[in-house]
């Protein structure tokens, strides 16, 4: 299903995740946002993107992890989807990795069901697990 | 370009010939016999120009449909047939066909187009009607089956916009492409691809030439493609002679071209030698029908003769000179033929004309919308980026930057002005489809209606364009429905039995006004009344005092509907009130007005563009929101003691009394859901920012009111698309984010309005902007200590703050210099046998009054308030009279206030 593909990986809550190198337009640092009261929890708030409005999505509350403080500076993965760029917002960049597709496997059925959407499956790599993240589901 | 991109633009070339076409045909079934042939001849290009693009993409059905449709155009043309109703309804009826297959090109292959074909060749056949000329039944059999039979897969045709090089270039491939057939030909004779595509490209140089007023091209290229429609038709074979000939023609030809492109003379080839010897070879063959020809070619050709006077008495240059360009290149059968005998007129004419052709198509591209849109979004940037660096402007001190940040300014300003201009459309675009409309609609209502067009160049921002389209469409439509009556009824009145149904448009004030008038029957202001009654839209007690312009727009309530019966026409459930809320919904506005007898007005208000709003910007729990200014009504601010009391709740529902009336409150830091409403109880100051949705309206209260500002208004992303408080973002001078309130679904958020409308209606005056006659805004003000007064508000010119260092005498009375006059005071404390009070303010409140085309100035102590007082006749006995010239005092605000007789008053003091 997947071929070798590039990731951009990032850091969230400890665990290391990826997401396809393709759909990434950039890699901002914090960014001052405008909350927007009555939102869904995970949005966090509006960034001006060189005069486009991104969406900046907390990926902690999506995925039910605790959120961090209020005046943590996260950092930006911008992803370009077909209509609008939407930013997700981690904990931590990491390096963009080449994953080859047989160290992919599905994940456990033990995973919690609400996580089940968001994460495609896991990279076996030599240290640790990487985590596909389903960009689309979480958007 | 690959083949979906073709038929795409194939599609969007062949809609664009098909919008104009309808308008055209009803031009020429209103012109009847006088009808006239440069228009045919346009309409016939259009037709022309699909069914060659068709047989070049191999859309048969499509090219098929054309073809007839061509061919009755071609008898149109040649004055063999009359632009009757019937002629003109089947050929409407096939170019709707045609826009059908046309939407679904890659299926249009295999439709059943059968239907309209038949109607066509019935009306070909003499068969639908008894126009079609007998006189001439041969000259046409020759012309038409050679045009008939011929696919011209003439892509050259349909773009004429291009340069001379480019033409030519055009030339020499079309020439190339010839002689390749030509061979072909030879091979095999018999096979009719090469000989139609050799007959097509013939016909291309020809119109190229034609265009460009080179008439030995023309002559020869004419010649030829005759001799190649003789072989078509069957009247001789091909043979080695008329290849030689024909390839010979070729040769000439090249030269000619070549002759052109290089100093834009036909050069001194022979071509009339060329020219007879291709008639030769013609005559030689079929030395009747070659008679015929000839014979049919000294029949006085009208189009080309006339199209000149025509298209000078049209306004638009542009429209001229493309009809002109059209007209001619549609002429080919007949010009071909008229070139045999050149005539004077059109030698002169043809080179006068073309060199303006090209500039005219050259001024116009064609560009995607979704470029400008970024387009857009990046002078947006610009413009922040400039205000960014005006900030900085002000901390360093450098001439240099100065003046650079200054021009910056200005381009910028240019620039997003130009790129705004880019997306304005000419709401001609939307009216286009109206005539048609109207006809089809009249003929079903037994109906008589004409349309007229006032400002269709009036441009809108194309987004405003595609919201109106429908409101529109439903606004006509009822119009000749319900508007307009019948013709009996019309004549009993005394009018004339054609109704006439005016579109107008124009700019007033930043907006666009669209008005559709027509000079029907009215509204039956009774008959409204009654059915609102009846869906207990209005109570009893309303319908009898509702004054009839109020009443007329009831009809703008949802499930309302007067139409006796639903017709397949109007009452389709879709009522007044989508339009209504569909122009709301981009910010305009609707309004009636109706005369019995007269007919109906329907003034739409809209404004220019979606894309930049006006805008108040205020802050609630530290974060900026924008209220778009056609919501905005007005603002108040309750300050310290008034703050607290001025809140009144009803079982928890704060209100505030605004000029008598209860307007509910709605705190904008509850509805986002900072704190709650009980927070109001201990406010010390409240700004309240009234609010106007739909129907109703709202006193939002915020912290603070900032600014007004144009907001560049951008979409939200999809996660927020069902929050239904913000309608849309936008990016402040500072570069954040704000976001932009939606009024209406805060409203709906704050239970301010529900989906259960009628309570709303009954409960409130429903259209809250016309006030009924007995009431009157007053303006309101302290007269000495504790007197209060009032005076009517249109009595009043202006209200000024005058420093009162500025008051001087002149003949013993007070004077100050107003406005360049020297405008006399009264201080109406002491007019009214009051003591004034003295203020240590510099200024003081004068009220601008015109007195016989003077000003006089009524210093008055404090100005009030603005009140909408009612007169009712129950008030108006019961007023008392006081003891100065009975001056009658009401109650407004719980005060007794005096109403002046301000004209009196100016006069004896003034006297």
């Amino acid at each position: 299903m997947i071929d070798n593909m590039q990731l951009c990986t990032f850091r969230l809550d400890n665990q290391y995740f990826g997401v396809d190198a393709l759909k990434v337009q950039e890699l901002i640092r914090h960014q001052t946002m405008t909350r927007v009261p009555l939102a869904p929890p995970s949005v966090r708030g509006l960034i001006n993107l060189r005069g486009q409005i991104v969406t900046a999505i907390d990926l902690r509350s999506r995925f039910g992890l605790p959120s961090v403080a209020e005046e943590t500076e996260l950092m930006n993965i911008v992803i370009r989807t077909d209509e609008e760029c939407v930013s997700l917002l981690v904990d931590q960049i990491g390096d963009v990795l080449t994953v080859e597709q047989n160290s992919f496997e599905s994940p456990p059925e033990t995973m919690d069901e609400t996580l089940r959407p968001y994460i495609d499956g896991a990279f076996k790599l030599e240290d640790r697990l990487l985590l596909l993240l389903n960009w689309k589901n979480v958007v | 370009m690959d083949d979906t991109e073709l038929m795409r633009e194939f599609a969007i070339e062949s809609l664009e010939h098909l919008s104009d076409i309808e308008n055209q045909l009803l031009t020429l079934e209103s012109q009847g016999d006088a009808m006239d042939v440069a228009l045919v001849n346009t309409v016939f290009r259009a037709i022309h120009s699909i069914k060659g693009a068709a047989g070049f993409m191999g859309l048969d059905t499509l090219g098929g449909l054309a073809h007839r449709a061509e061919e009755v155009l071609g008898r149109l043309r040649s004055q063999e047939l009359r632009p009757t109703s019937l002629v003109v309804n089947t050929l409407l009826r096939a170019t709707d066909r045609l826009k059908e297959l046309i939407d679904e090109v890659e299926n249009s292959n295999g439709q059943d187009v059968s239907k309209h074909i038949i109607d066509l060749e019935k009306i070909l056949a003499g068969e639908l009607t008894d126009e079609s000329s007998a006189s001439e039944p041969t000259a046409s059999s020759s012309e038409s089956p050679a045009k008939s039979g011929i696919k011209t897969s003439s892509d050259a045709l349909a773009e004429p916009e291009t340069s001379l090089t480019d033409i030519l270039q055009m030339s020499f491939d079309c020439l190339e492409q010839i002689e390749r057939d030509l061979a072909t030909l030879d091979r095999a004779p018999t096979n009719r691809v090469p000989l139609e595509n050799a007959f097509s490209k013939f016909q291309d140089i020809q119109v190229i030439a034609e265009d460009l007023g080179y008439a030995q091209v023309v002559k020869i290229t004419a010649s030829a493609g005759k001799l190649l429609a003789g072989i078509h038709v069957g009247d001789f074979p091909m043979d080695p002679q008329i290849s030689e000939t024909l390839g010979g023609a070729v040769k000439v030809l090249r030269k000619t071209l070549q002759a052109i492109q290089a100093n834009g003379t036909e050069g001194d080839e022979d071509h009339q030698f060329t020219v007879d010897f291709l008639e030769a070879v013609l005559s030689v063959k079929i030395p009747a029908k070659g008679k015929e020809l000839n014979a049919n070619a000294s029949r006085p050709v009208p189009p080309t003769v006339t199209h000149p006077d025509v298209t000078s008495s049209k306004p638009a240059p542009k429209a001229a000179v493309e009809k002109n360009i059209e007209s001619r290149s549609e002429d080919r059968p007949a010009t071909s033929a008229a070139a045999n005998n050149p005539k004077p007129q059109e030698s002169k004419t043809e080179p006068k004309t073309a060199p303006p052709d090209a500039t005219a198509a050259d001024s116009t591209i064609r560009v995607d919308v979704a470029l400008l849109d970024r387009l857009m979004t990046r002078v947006g940037e610009l413009v922040l980026a400039r205000n960014q660096i005006l900030q900085f402007q002000s901390k360093i001190d450098d001439p240099g930057l100065q003046n650079a940040v200054q021009r910056l300014n200005q381009i910028t300003s240019e620039l997003q002005e130009g790129v705004m201009k880019t997306r304005m459309q000419p709401i001609g675009n939307v009216w286009t489809k109206f005539p048609r409309l109207v006809r089809d609609l009249a003929s079903m209502c037994e109906k008589q209606v004409r349309i007229e067009m006032e400002g269709k160049e009036t441009e809108l921002d194309k987004t405003i364009i595609e919201a109106i389209k429908d409101p529109l469409t439903h606004l006509v439509r009822n119009t000749v429905d319900h508007g307009i009556e019948r013709p009996e009824v019309r004549r009993k009145a005394g009018k004339p039995m054609e109704g006439c149904l005016t579109l107008r448009a124009y700019h007033e004030g930043g907006e666009v006004n669209i008005e559709i008038v027509d000079d029907g029957g009215g509204l039956n202001i009774e008959r409204i009344k009654a059915k609102a009654l009846e869906k207990g839209l209005i109570s009893a007690e309303d319908a009898a005092n509702m004054p009839d312009r109020e009443a007329g727009n009831l009809i703008f309530l949802p499930g309302f509907s007067t139409a006796e019966k639903v017709s397949s026409v109007s009452g389709r459930g879709v009522g007044m009130d989508v339009v209504r809320t569909n122009i709301e919904k981009i910010g305009g506005s609707v309004d009636l007005q109706s005369r019995t007898g007269l007919g109906t007005t329907i003034k739409i208000k809209i404004p220019l563009t979606l894309a930049i709003v006006p805008a108040l910007i205020v802050s609630a729990s530290g974060d900026r929101y924008a209220i778009p200014q056609v919501n905005l009504l007005e603002l108040v601010r309750l300050e310290n003691q008034v703050a607290k009391p001025s809140i009144e709740w009803i079982q928890g529902s704060p209100v505030y009394r605004l000029r008598g009336r209860l307007l509910p409150i709605v705190s904008l830091r509850e509805e986002l859901g900072h704190c709650d409403k009980s927070e109001l109880r201990h406010a010390n100051c409240l700004n309240i920012v009234v609010l106007k949705a739909e129907d109703r309206q709202l006193g939002l209260v915020v912290d603070r009111i900032l600014d007004s500002e144009e907001i560049v208004v951008k979409p939200l992303g999809k996660q927020l698309k069902n929050v239904p408080v913000y309608s849309g973002t936008t990016i402040m001078g500072d570069g954040r984010v704000a976001l932009i309130l939606d009024v209406v679904g805060l409203a709906h958020a704050a239970k301010i309005l529900t989906k259960n409308k009628d309570r709303s209606v009954s409960e409130n005056n429903p259209v809250s902007d016309s006030r009924s006659p007995d009431e009157r805004s007053m303006l309101v003000f302290a007269v000495g200590h504790s007197g209060r007064a009032a005076l009517p508000l249109d009595q009043v010119t202006r209200l000024e703050k005058l420093s009162r260092r500025l008051v001087e005498q002149s003949h013993h009375r007070e004077v100050i210099q107003y406005r360049g006059e020297i405008m006399p005071l009264l201080r109406l404390s002491g007019q009214l046998g009051q003591l004034g009070v003295a203020k240590e303010s510099d200024l003081m409140d004068v009220v601008v009054y015109t007195h016989e085309n003077r000003s006089v100035g009524v210093i008055v102590d404090q100005i009030l308030d603005i009140a909408e007082c009612r007169f009712p006749r129950s008030t108006l006995d019961s007023v008392e009279h006081t003891k100065e010239g009975g001056t009658p005092s009401i109650v407004i605000d719980g005060h007794v206030t005096d109403i002046l007789d301000l004209p009196t008053l100016v006069a004896s003091a003034l006297a």
